[in-house]
């Protein structure tokens, strides 16, 4: 049900070939040997730093408003829609490539979130957002006292 | 139809791909959507990480090369955690017809998209009567 989980992270050597090796994989198990490789849509990378991660997404030509990211929790839901081009009369394709329609991804981070300080900002065609680790979810020195 | 539809198969021009690059990055093929009508083709790129300046579109005889460079975006103190795409330079070509008129070609980038409108040049019309014997 959920997207990838970034756990464990740092562990990977190369992290995009061993994506998608798991993903053809996973693929492979659960569809049968009919259905296609469906490609994820849009493409995430995640950064992970000690009080926060930083999400981007690749996400080109894209109306602002019809975009919408939230959070709950540890789990991060960007869902919106990407217009097709309305062609007018008398015009017609010769390639299509480009991905439209409505999309949702999911993505669960390895820590809870601040949601009300999460920045998002849109430039060249990518998304990023940075997500600040909540203050209870961060990890607490506990002093050793002497007897 | 048939013969304006060969004119952009084209999955790589030769010409660009057998330059070296000088650029220690990846290049990747961006994603076009090419659509036409009586007077015009739209070339859509999607090419995200490129903005107008460091955007590309040459037309070299017969064929069209659009480019885009990409730095890759730094996060210190971050490592990366997940990753499903790369970042590279994009590059793909296309060869167009003598139809396209090539004065009129205008080219516009926005939010990682490249839209190239190429105009069909006036083409002079002509009928030849043709008499009986």
């Amino acid at each position: 049900m959920f997207g990838p989980g970034i756990w464990p992270f740092g562990r990977m050597t190369d992290p995009l070939s061993e994506i998608l090796r798991l993903r053809g994989e996973m693929n492979r198990l659960f569809s049968g040997a009919a259905s296609p490789f469906t490609e994820e849509f849009p493409v995430i990378n995640v950064w992970v730093g000690k009080d926060d991660a930083i999400v981007t997404v690749e996400l080109p030509g894209i109306d602002r408003d019809k975009m919408d990211i939230s959070i709950v929790g540890d789990t991060l839901t960007l869902t919106g829609t990407r217009e097709p081009e309305t062609l007018k009369e008398g015009e017609s394709y010769h390639r299509r490539e480009r991905n439209s329609g409505k999309f949702t991804r999911t993505l669960e981070l390895p820590f809870h979130v601040e949601a009300g300080k999460v920045e998002a900002k849109y430039e060249k065609g990518i998304v990023s957002i940075t997500l600040p680790r909540s203050e209870a979810d961060k990890p607490k020195k506990i002093s050793i006292k002497t007897a | 139809m048939a013969d304006e539809k060969r004119e952009l198969q084209k999955e790589q021009a030769q010409t660009p791909t057998q330059t070296e690059r000088t650029r220690n990055t990846k290049v990747y093929i961006p994603k076009v959507d090419i659509y036409e009508s009586k007077d015009k083709i739209v070339l859509i790129a999607d090419m995200p990480g490129v903005d107008d300046k460091s955007a590309d579109v040459m037309l070299e005889n017969n064929v069209l090369t659009i480019s885009g460079t990409v730095e890759p975006t730094a996060y210190p103190n971050h490592s990366m955690g997940y990753a499903e795409y790369d970042v590279g330079d994009y590059q793909r070509s296309f060869t167009i017809s003598d139809e396209i008129d090539r004065d009129k070609i205008e080219a516009r980038m926005k939010d990682g998209v490249l839209k190239l409108t190429l105009h069909k040049a006036e083409k002079s019309k002509k009928k030849i009567s043709i008499s009986t014997d």
